[in-house]
């Protein structure tokens, strides 16, 4: 999505001029249609400031309350909008904060452009106050990075890292400008970058192998898709809808895949992975031909490789070539764009219905709903659980909210029971595993769609890691409704603690302080439910809210997140208890 | 076989960059894998650089490798190769005493037999210098350490590909 503001055009149709180096960095942010960006100022990065305060009319800066929540929170931005997230910060540790929040977007595919201030470039490597190397840092986790030692390298560089954040597979840039640079003046003017020739974003696709996955499609008696973010990514959901329904084919998604299509659609089989569904973990074993979409075969998806749908013929769609036979072996391998490869397949399907495959995946699926769905929905047990949390949450949302889950037990009970209707509706850390991602995350959901409700699915640990930015949205009123699922346990680690390591539980144990009593600390509205009867109204009280709104949930303590596939076993081992 | 060891020379053309460098061989070490070799130069094309590299790998491992660099925005191409498929040599310097030049007649019929060429002669020293296979640079070390070296360098490999490399119609492909 390209946004296109009237200062855009405006600036674009500007003659050039002498300014500094930082007014250029913001001129270039309005250029790229930036109207939000989130950092924390200091020492080398202050020029850049002190023109935000004379372009605050056309720039928000959020000032958050760690770096590393600024990143999380372009993240958020970024997830929701598909637009690119924007995180500044000084020199040294200003900059090394940003790393977990980029380390995070590159494994997610997060477009993220971050603007670090570095010390004057006679400085560089005399180990000067706040001196750090931080394109050497962040280069192995950053898809581009450059450090700027002249005002006139601004535009330029500044336009190739909005193109390199957003074409192709995004990911995060970073970009690192001397604090001389930033005060030299240069005649300014920007031009958007359209291409580098070293740089293919976006492979071709290949009709020969598009015909290639149509034929095998056509003949599976028992295809599965899963698809993962890259439908998104590559604002592809219409044309995955229409090849799921054409086709006929069951469809699983990945963590980062959920929402492209309702979770309510006939054809929406469920979550692959560690934690997934019963239905589609056991049957990738059991399929003909899997098609894989936009998605990478991650080690919590596939279980043990050499046991991954061996039986399969594999189909990969991906827009990156590394992808690519990486993990998984393919037979057919589509590149390309989702939305266009997906269009171009679309004809070439035969109309076609699967009844007795699905059946399989309705069979098994009851299985599940007996074992541990109706135990996590409908509890007849005394302790709250966090499925029945994630139930009032759904019927309250309709579907419609965007769930912005944090790391470890809640997110995977929020990743299997959030229901959606909307894309972009599940915000979460799923490559890296990011605890302390969800509160930074939803405040720049939030912001970027405040027309959508934002809720932020936390567990008492990972909240804990950026409860600090319980004070940007204090200061910022973002209507962020937050939800604690309080365990007073690293519940995950706990599980398997329990499960692998003969209950010894070191370490995960929590002595947790009053959360109410601190987010009433920052005036933000706040309750505590501990009991049953008290949750639906809790839950009904938090989003009919207009503004921030902070509700705990004691929720048993002990309790486990299944389906599971144990680490190292095959995707079709999954255990049920 | 696809998932023995061995060793592969991996080629990259890719734009002179501060930091790709760094870049690359951070694809090397998030993997484990130890580089033999690298020489880093310009290309037959203005403004590009070629990187030589050598690494031993399955080659299962090196596909994937190869992909992982494409990745990067300033590399136009890379590539591996097997030993048989590539022309390669590596250089090397021996620092002598020059008194062994006159006193040791068996030093010259070493260096006339391995090819060796003396770049400088002066009082004290004299630099040798000789290219070629490893093998052949490693029978020249062994020969001359019994007179003592007092300097040795040897250059990481460089070599050219039989087949063609069409970095040109890549540029051009990218293009448009």
């Amino acid at each position: 999505m390209d946004v296109q503001t009237k200062s855009k055009q405006s600036y674009l149709n500007q003659p050039v001029e002498k300014i500094s180096g930082a007014e250029a960095v913001i001129r270039c942010l309005i250029a790229e249609s930036v109207d939000t960006i989130y950092g924390y100022p200091g020492g080398a990065i202050m020029p850049i400031y002190d023109e935000l305060f004379k372009y605050q009319d056309q720039i928000h800066h959020v000032l958050t309350r760690h770096e590393q929540g600024a990143t999380h929170a372009a993240q958020g931005f970024a997830r929701i909008s598909g637009r690119v997230g924007v995180a500044i910060a000084t020199s040294g540790p200003g900059a090394t904060n940003l790393i977990t929040g980029i380390a995070d977007a590159q494994i997610d595919s997060t477009p993220m452009v971050c603007i670090t201030g570095q010390v004057p470039s006679h400085l560089l490597g005399s180990d000067a106050f706040q001196e750090t190397d931080i394109v050497g840092i962040s280069t192995p986790v950053t898809k581009w990075n450059h450090q700027i030692t002249n005002a006139a390298e601004i535009p330029e560089v500044l336009a190739k890292a909005f193109y390199i954040a957003k074409s192709g597979r995004p990911g995060p840039v970073l970009i690192d400008i001397t604090k001389d640079a930033q005060f030299e003046s240069f005649d300014f003017i920007y031009n958007k970058c359209k291409g580098i020739r070293s740089y293919n974003p976006t492979p071709k696709v290949s009709k020969e192998q598009l015909i290639s996955a149509a034929e095998l499609i056509n003949n599976a008696k028992k295809p599965l898709i899963v698809w993962g973010q890259g439908v998104i990514l590559g604002e592809a959901e219409k044309e995955f809808k229409a090849i799921v329904e054409k086709s006929g084919v069951p469809a699983a998604w990945t963590i980062m895949g959920v929402s492209a299509i309702p979770t309510s659609h006939p054809l929406n089989v469920g979550m692959v992975g560690m934690h997934g569904n019963y239905g589609p973990n056991v049957l990738t074993n059991e399929c003909d031909v899997l098609i894989a979409i936009g998605m990478r075969f991650d080690d919590r998806v596939t279980g043990k490789l050499s046991e991954y749908a061996t039986q399969a013929k594999v189909i990969h769609f991906e827009i990156d070539p590394a992808e690519i036979d990486k993990n998984v072996k393919t037979d057919i391998a589509v590149l390309g764009d989702a939305k266009e490869s997906l269009r171009q397949l679309l004809p070439l399907l035969n109309k076609n219905t699967h009844t007795e495959w699905l059946k399989k995946f309705e069979k098994l699926s009851k299985i599940e709903f007996d074992k541990v769905i109706k135990n996590d929905l409908y509890p007849t047990k005394e302790g709250l659980t966090m499925g029945e949390v994630l139930k009032e949450i759904n019927n309250q949302s309709k579907g419609k909210a965007a769930i912005v889950s944090d790391v470890g037990q809640h997110q995977m009970i929020a990743c299997r029971y959030a229901e959606f209707n909307n894309s972009r509706g599940n915000i979460t850390s799923g490559g890296l595993g990011t605890m302390g991602f969800a509160l930074p995350a939803a405040i720049g959901a939030k912001m970027a769609a405040p027309e959508r409700e934002v809720v932020a699915v936390i567990g008492d640990g990972g909240y804990q890691m950026t409860i600090q930015e319980l004070g940007t949205i204090f200061q910022t009123k973002a209507a962020v409704k937050i939800v604690v699922l309080n365990n007073d346990f690293l519940g995950m680690v706990r599980q398997w603690q329990q499960l692998f390591f003969d209950k010894r539980y070191a370490s995960t144990v929590m002595t947790n302080p009053d959360f109410v009593t601190i987010a009433k600390g920052y005036h933000i509205e706040a309750k505590r439910v501990s009991k049953r009867e008290e949750l639906a109204s809790a839950v009904e009280e938090m989003m009919a809210s207009k503004e921030a709104y902070f509700l705990e949930v004691c929720v048993e303590k002990e309790d486990n997140v299944f389906p599971m596939v144990p680490s190292g076993a095959s995707v079709s081992e999954i255990r049920l208890e | 076989m696809e998932t023995e060891l061995k060793q592969f020379t991996v080629s990259v053309y890719a734009e002179n960059n501060v930091g790709l460098l760094n870049r690359i061989s951070a694809i090397f070490q998030k993997r484990h894998i130890n580089i033999e070799s690298m020489n880093i130069s310009v290309s037959e094309i203005e403004g590009v650089s070629r990187f030589i590299i050598l690494v031993n790998m399955t080659e299962v491992n090196v596909k994937k490798i190869i992909g992982q660099i494409e990745k990067q925005i300033e590399v136009i191409k890379a590539f591996y190769h097997t030993d048989e498929e590539t022309i390669y040599l590596e250089s090397c310097m021996f620092k002598i005493k020059s008194d062994l030049l006159f006193e040791e007649r068996q030093i010259q019929n070493i260096i006339k037999e391995s090819d060796a060429r003396i770049v400088t002669v002066n009082r004290e020293f004299f630099v040798l210098e000789k290219s070629g296979r490893r093998h052949e640079i490693e029978l020249l070390h062994r020969e001359l350490s019994a007179f003592g070296i007092m300097q040795f360098v040897r250059s990481g490999r460089i070599s050219i590909t039989k087949d063609e490399m069409k970095i040109t119609e890549i540029l051009t492909e990218f293009k448009n």
